[in-house]
């Protein structure tokens, strides 16, 4: 964001660029956990990993109230369209991360029952790699995402962000 | 044990024992399918035998001309501390099984799973519908002629 001073006691910027200030420092996740991954993304909530440091810490059980949603799990056929209608819920701007390998692509689950995807029903804006991906490296997801609404792009419309998977140390 | 759980099925339903197989202390019993409920209506209620358990029930598909599937029921004695197996055959043409949700409330997700799975009809079911996939998916996907990854456009997804 770019500030100008002028004077002593105020600042001019763009209403967009403030707005989007505030909604990065404040993403409400929405944790559709499905499955394992679920498990680190309540580590990530905790305090050892401690989201709240990005000001992510809001989980929101309720659609209506989160503007991210961190798909966690495996997304079977069934399961897609609970995870649509959930996503419709939610007011826009709203951002997507794909947590894991079973999310991204269907992961070890080459098999009838499971999405090989999910980016084939919702628009996703960061893919984090990891079976599970470790709380740290959904944590960078989060950060993309913030870079991204500091960057003025769009939910679903900007190039998708792939993080690697990282390695323990 | 053994002999005295074959003498009273015997005794009961003399021509019901297919074959009884024992291997590494597991005892396999196959049985007509006509008389499934019954043996284990009797298995469960006989005071010295007493399979209380059902502890589990499923299907196989063994992809053969004749009696190409079959239903297996694993019982278990609580008083006893003895497991036995039961199955019985089913026949492509003819895919009905009598339920023995009357005998272990249990049975009832675990019949619907073989039907979801196998298509086998299990008669006098209390609720026979599919438990995993959507109601209105047509396959079952555990046969062995279902192709791994599905039937393209079988299973719906949302609009984007």
């Amino acid at each position: 964001m770019e500030l100008e001073r002028s004077g002593d006691s105020f600042l001019t910027s763009k209403v967009d660029e403030i707005i989007g200030w505030a909604r990065k420092n404040s993403l409400w996740p929405m944790p559709m956990g499905i499955s394992c991954c679920a498990i680190e993304m309540m580590s990530f909530a905790g305090p050892r990993y401690d989201v709240s440091r990005f000001g992510s810490e809001a989980f929101r059980f309720s659609p209506r109230q989160s503007d991210l949603m961190i798909v966690a799990g495996t997304v079977t056929y069934k399961m897609s369209h609970v995870v649509r209608k959930i996503y419709d819920q939610m007011p826009d701007p709203k951002w997507v991360i794909a947590m894991g390998a079973c999310t991204s692509s269907g992961g070890m689950y080459r098999s009838y029952s499971v999405v090989q995807g999910i980016d084939q029903f919702i628009p996703v804006d960061v893919y984090v790699a990891g079976c599970p991906p470790r709380p740290d490296n959904l944590l960078k997801g989060l950060m993309e995402i913030q870079k991204k609404i500091a960057r003025g792009e769009k939910p679903g419309q900007s190039e998708k962000i792939y993080i690697q998977e990282s390695v323990a140390r | 044990m053994k002999d005295s759980i074959v003498q009273k099925i015997t005794a009961q339903f003399p021509s019901s024992i297919v074959s009884v197989n024992e291997y590494r202390g597991e005892l396999t019993i196959l049985v007509k399918k006509q008389d499934i409920a019954k043996i284990c209506s009797m298995l469960k209620g006989d005071n010295d035998l007493c399979f209380d358990s059902m502890r589990d029930l499923c299907g196989a598909d063994y992809h053969r001309p004749d009696e190409r599937f079959e239903v297996i029921y694993n019982l278990y004695s609580l008083k006893n501390h003895f497991r036995l197996r039961l199955k019985v055959r089913v026949e492509e043409q003819d895919l009905h099984v009598p339920t023995v949700t009357g005998v272990w409330k249990t049975a009832n997700w675990h019949e619907r799973e073989t039907y979801d799975m196998f298509g086998i009809l299990f008669d006098g079911h209390p609720d026979m519908r599919r438990i995993y996939m959507p109601e209105q998916f047509e396959h079952f996907p555990l046969r062995k002629d279902f192709p791994l990854m599905g039937i393209p456009g079988s299973l719906s997804l949302p609009h984007k």
